[in-house]
């Protein structure tokens, strides 16, 4: 067994619950966890064999702490801190399946678990804007988006991919309600988006198995698009036709499009997204068209009217 | 010293204490670094959240000491107001100082182009007048009736604090809807018992 040092992570925050919910069954019981160090329980959480992947931004990674800690996920509370708190505990990540259908010629289902067994895990460092003007920069896990949508054979009226997270009121405590939000939570991209080589599955963050507050098992990453793209805990992909209603375009469709793609010229309706403060700085900086990814998304854009379909 | 007069010399620093420990509370936490990943943010939601409930508060004095018959909350009110005033300030600076960092261009953008910070700005340089003759002497200067036609500007200023929060909020406005009701509600009855008096003035003709 190879333990790994890990002397500035707060193993005992994300560890214990991703050891159990995975190994549930061979415990003997809940002492027998707690008897064990943390060093050893991480090691253990730790996805297997990630290579590394040519989109590794240079700049200082954000804390585990802070990315594990300052959550946008409604679904457990409104308050940044309330996911960390009612997420674990309540959300139950295993057994995990992703339901895949719509316009494809192989509709199917998948495990999380053998996902990741089977799957060429490659790590990506990729900013990470939030439509409210912050931002971080996060080690994900996981594959590109667009290899795993391929085996289902979208079919060419797949002109887009709709995407949805877990609707359990039980597990997710704000969906009982859906007077405000219209739960699930849904997103959705143009089948382009999903194909370009940016998309991302992410199944683990700084090496190890996704804490249930950052959308485990399985979430989006869509680096170049604000956060709430990039859809969390994800139970359902499927492939259509029209363009597929979203959460947050569906409550508020002033301020949040549904390209929603980082772009510093472009104002919310209520704040200027021209600068943004990357957590744990003092100073604003300035926000980077597409998040900086512009070399690889551009493309899909040309010609329209980025004011018009923000 | 009277009873009477003991009692309100022990309550005035209580009252004190009680407005200071959010902002001692504030202090530690950021001190400790207890705010999260994102303290400037969270300073200045707590300060602006700090500024409308004392702005209730104040504005909640009158209509409290009528209805529970309590004439000696009135010096309370502007106490109140002056702590609702120094928080309000300190969001402000904490704004311009540790969130903007004196970025003028971003700010004088924001004033304009967005009303949630519109709102805000305006709510306070409402209460700057107000702040600034509270005292006995600005009283004596201005005269009671005058006076009171300025401290009335409050009734514009709460409720634009209340819009600045309604309008900050992303699509859950429950909780500054609280605020905006419970100022409606001192406001009616403002209105109202203005209207009574103005009957029984003519009344009494």
């Amino acid at each position: 067994m190879i333990i790994r040092q890990a002397p500035d992570l707060h193993g005992s925050e994300i560890t214990p619950r991703s050891a159990y919910v995975s190994r549930r069954g061979l415990m003997v019981g809940a002492l027998a966890l707690a008897a064990l160090p943390s060093t050893v329980r991480r090691a253990e959480a730790a996805l297997p064999n990630v290579a590394k992947s040519p989109f590794v931004l240079d700049d200082k990674r954000t804390p585990l702490e802070d990315i594990t800690h300052y959550n946008n996920f409604y679904e457990f509370g409104m308050d940044k801190d309330q996911p960390a708190k009612r997420a674990p505990g309540r959300l139950r990540t295993r057994p995990w399946t992703v339901r895949v259908e719509g316009e494809c010629g192989k509709p199917g289902t998948f495990d999380v678990d053998d996902f990741i067994r089977r799957s060429a895990l490659e790590e990506r460092v990729y900013r990470h804007r939030c439509v409210e003007a912050w931002s971080m920069v996060i080690p994900w896990v996981g594959v590109p988006l667009g290899p795993v949508l391929q085996r289902f054979d979208p079919n060419s009226r797949a002109r887009f991919v709709a995407f949805q997270t877990l609707f359990d009121p039980q597990q997710m405590p704000e969906e009982s309600s859906r007077l405000i939000y219209p739960w699930p939570y849904t997103e959705g991209l143009r089948i382009d988006e999903a194909m370009n080589p940016l998309a991302f599955l992410a199944v683990g963050l700084y090496g190890d198995i996704l804490a249930p507050q950052n959308g485990a098992p399985i979430r989006l990453v869509t680096p170049w698009k604000y956060g709430f793209k990039s859809i969390k805990s994800i139970v359902s992909i499927r492939f259509v036709e029209q363009q597929p209603p979203t959460l947050w375009n569906t409550v508020a469709p002033s301020e949040y499009g549904f390209y929603s793609n980082v772009n510093p010229t472009v104002d919310h309706p209520r704040w200027s997204q021209a600068k943004e403060r990357r957590i744990g700085e003092f100073f604003r900086r300035p926000t980077l068209m597409f998040n900086g990814y512009g070399e690889q998304v551009a493309g899909l854009y040309t010609g329209m009217d980025l004011k018009k379909y923000f | 010293m009277g009873a009477e007069d003991r009692r309100r010399h022990f309550l005035r620093p209580v009252v004190h204490l009680l407005c200071l420990l959010p902002l001692l509370w504030l202090a530690v936490q950021g001190t400790l670094g207890g705010l999260g990943a994102n303290p400037i943010e969270a300073a200045v939601r707590f300060l602006g959240d700090w500024a409308l409930r004392l702005l209730v508060v104040a504005l909640a004095v009158t209509p409290l000491r009528k209805l529970a018959g309590l004439p000696e909350l009135a010096r309370y009110r502007r106490m109140a107001g002056l702590w609702a005033f120094a928080y309000a300030s300190l969001h402000v600076s904490a704004y311009v100082v540790l969130d903007q960092f004196f970025d003028w261009a971003t700010i004088g953008h924001e004033i304009i182009k967005h009303k949630f910070i519109t709102a805000g700005m305006a709510a306070y340089t409402l209460l700057v007048p107000l702040a600034v003759t509270s005292t006995e002497g600005m009283l004596r200067r201005l005269g009671g009736r005058r006076w009171r036609r300025l401290h009335r500007l409050v009734y514009l200023a709460g409720p634009l604090a209340a819009l600045h929060y309604v309008w900050m909020v992303k699509a859950d406005i429950r909780q500054p809807l609280v605020y905006a009701a419970l100022l409606v509600a001192m406001l009616a009855y403002r209105a109202v018992s203005a209207l009574r008096q103005k009957e029984a003035a003519i009344q009494s003709r």
